[in-house]
């Protein structure tokens, strides 16, 4: 076959082909881009086709639940084979499809409530997983080699002419939507209304093939809420050292918290302890965050100056809406999330990433992967590691690289801050601290090429526990990274395990503190504390702007 | 319920008057050290109703007695499952309040 035969422009014939399907078939149940509703099915069958690579919008937050229950509804007879692509399993339906023989193969970041079942599926021989990414990774493969031909996604609302407003929860929307629209693959929205004019267009209709409205609106998960009345009084003790030995050693002002309760904990002790200290302005100035309740009285005290989030909270759309200073929104008003631009920002652009986990090795490799159970983790190798690609300064990122490179002849560089925090015991006394991580055992069950890692120990620089603080950036060489790991580890049998002249050794040195060495008074570790001690103190700190989910209104 | 008994010698602070510190109710832990005649030594007496931690007990109040070196002490926990996180914790809170200064620091 020689050059001039061939043809460049398969994928968009394909591409019309498919549309002139849908158009013949659905006939008037198509009005320009607006799809009745109940055709949904029709429309699916005439534009994915078997072995199809099908984004279907999962997000941490937003769900695509309706076009969720019509793809696992379809007939595996006539659509099988279909290689899915999403950012979070949180659906039934997200795994039925791999039950129904619909679908046969996934790539994803993260599957929380469906770990389990997945893992049961996986064994079951009924899925193959391409690979667990995180966010970033995954969104980038959308643009090189796992590219969707059709993407399935959810928005608050669509126009006559096929625009889309995805109102707060942007999400993972406008990464899914370029990947597939520009690369002639379908995308169809499901929207929770159809409306005449938009409050403002978050994607444009040329870019959308088919919009459809939803009977209920789309399912948003609120994932971000932590009930303040719930934080521990270790958990007190454990947000005070991260703010004084960490926050205001490092000056620390451009940050991501993890989602938990150990991070929701010093956010409420910004205004408390922190302004204590005196460091407000110094402190926790610039965040990537989702709009965590948790961070209301920061922002009211004028800790907390701005926010870009990954996704929106249930609950927090009236108080963003009227902080667009700290927040950003739209000329509409409601705030604009971008999941992509957000883990862009938490990775390039902040400081410091702390959160916590569930199990930490003697090499400081973190995991929160448990046997049985495939989860992934998301964002959270986005934001806890080191990026290698950094290239400005700030106080805290020089201050890091300087005591990784003390000592040696290393050309001057910054490091970025990685810590965990963890309690040394979790419920059921099970130890946070082991030799060997359950990832092991789980990479060995579900035939995974390396074990699932969610922080690797070389980008961890403090792991923070009841017991005290070691900073890893200090050790020197593995045997004392491994006593100060031992060192803060408590009681568990790896922190009995530890030498204790070497501990004492290391603590001389800072490496290994102490509440007691920080200056911490330990009467002080109380929820009074607490900025906020129960949903409605948040509410009351919000000026009654925050509107809790129903769940959360205890009172 | 398990009771755990535990004896150090070698402290030299003494106290004068008694503490509580914790509640049941607010956490998972009552603690009380008060002065009593031991010719010098520390006790520590522990009802728990958590089985087979008698190891870990013994740790954190060795722990406990080497950071706080106190003397003619009588100290009672009664523990509903609580962590050793929050044994420590409500441990030196006691005993900060008591002596008024902070634990590791100069007596």
């Amino acid at each position: 076959m020689n050059a001039l035969e061939r043809s460049w422009d398969r994928q968009r014939a394909n591409r019309e082909g498919r549309l002139q399907r849908a158009r013949e078939r659905l006939g008037a149940g198509v009005q320009g881009k607006i799809v009745d509703t109940h055709l949904v099915q029709e429309l699916m069958h005439q534009v994915i086709e078997c072995g199809d690579r099908v984004c279907l919008e999962g997000n941490n937050q937003k769900q695509a639940d309706f076009l969720a229950k019509a793809l696992a509804s379809l007939d595996p007879g006539r659509v099988n084979g279909l290689h899915m692509l999403q950012s979070v399993l949180a659906l039934p339906e997200h795994l039925d499809v791999f039950d129904k023989g619909i679908a046969a193969k996934l790539d994803f970041s993260f599957s929380g409530p469906q770990a389990g079942r997945l893992a049961k599926l996986v064994s079951a021989g009924k899925l193959n997983i391409g690979a667990i990414h995180t966010y970033l990774e995954l969104f980038g493969r959308y643009f090189i080699d796992l590219t969707p031909q059709v993407a399935l996604v959810a928005a608050q609302a669509a126009d006559r002419h096929g625009n889309l407003y995805t109102g707060p929860n942007t999400e993972d929307t406008p990464a899914i939507v370029e990947a597939t629209a520009f690369k002639s693959g379908i995308v169809i929205a499901q929207v929770n209304e159809i409306v005449d004019v938009l409050p403002r267009i978050d994607i444009p209709a040329d870019w959308v093939d088919f919009a459809v409205a939803a009977p209920t609106p789309h399912y948003i998960e609120p994932l971000f809420t932590r009930d303040p009345a719930l934080i521990s009084e270790i958990q007190v003790l454990m947000a005070m050292m991260a703010i004084k030995g960490i926050y205001g050693e490092y000056q620390v002002e451009r940050l991501n918290h993890g989602i938990g309760f150990d991070t929701a904990a010093i956010e409420l002790l910004l205004p408390t302890y922190a302004a204590s200290l005196g460091l407000k302005g110094k402190i926790g100035r610039n965040w990537a965050l989702n709009p965590h309740p948790a961070l209301i009285p920061a922002i009211e005290a004028g800790f907390v100056e701005t926010v870009h989030s990954f996704g929106s909270e249930l609950g927090m759309e009236d108080y963003v809406r009227a902080r667009p200073d700290v927040f950003f929104t739209g000329p509409d008003g409601s705030m604009r999330s971008n999941r992509a631009f957000s883990q862009v920002a938490g990775h390039y652009a902040c400081d410091m990433f702390i959160g916590s986990t569930l199990q930490i090795d003697l090499q400081g490799n973190s995991s929160t992967a448990t046997l049985g159970r495939i989860s992934g983790f998301g964002g959270a190798p986005n934001m806890g590691a080191d990026a290698r690609g950094r290239r400005h300064a700030s106080p805290a990122w020089l201050k890091a690289g300087e005591q990784a490179r003390r000592g040696t002849n290393a050309i001057p560089r910054g490091r970025k801050l990685v810590v965990q925090m963890v309690e040394t015991f979790r419920e059921h006394m099970q130890p946070a601290f082991v030799e060997h991580l359950d990832a092991w055992q789980l990479a060995e069950q579900a035939k995974m090429a390396i074990p699932p890692v969610m922080i690797y120990g070389d980008d961890v620089t403090h792991i923070l526990t009841e017991e005290g603080i070691a900073n890893l950036l200090l050790c020197r060489s593995e045997e004392e990274r491994e006593q100060a790991i031992r060192g803060v580890a408590g009681y568990t049998p790896v922190g009995l395990g530890r030498d204790h002249r070497m501990v004492e050794n290391l603590r001389d040195r800072g490496i290994v503190q102490r509440p007691e060495d920080l200056g911490i008074d330990k009467r002080l570790a109380t929820r009074d504390l607490l900025a906020a001690r129960n949903m409605k103190d948040l509410v009351r700190a919000s000026h009654g702007l925050y509107k809790p989910p129903k769940q959360f209104r205890n009172w | 319920m398990e009771t755990l008994r535990f004896n150090f010698t070698g402290g030299q602070r003494r106290l004068d008057g008694a503490r509580l510190v914790g509640v049941v109710g607010s956490g998972n832990l009552e603690v009380l050290i008060e002065q009593k005649p031991l010719n010098g030594a520390c006790e520590v007496e522990i009802s728990t109703a958590a089985h087979g931690f008698g190891p870990i007990w013994e740790a954190v109040v060795r722990d406990f007695h080497q950071r706080w070196q106190l003397a003619d002490v009588h100290v009672a926990i009664n523990d509903m499952g609580a962590t050793p996180a929050v044994v420590s914790l409500r441990l030196d809170q006691a005993a900060e309040s008591i002596t008024g200064s902070i634990s590791g620091g100069a007596a």
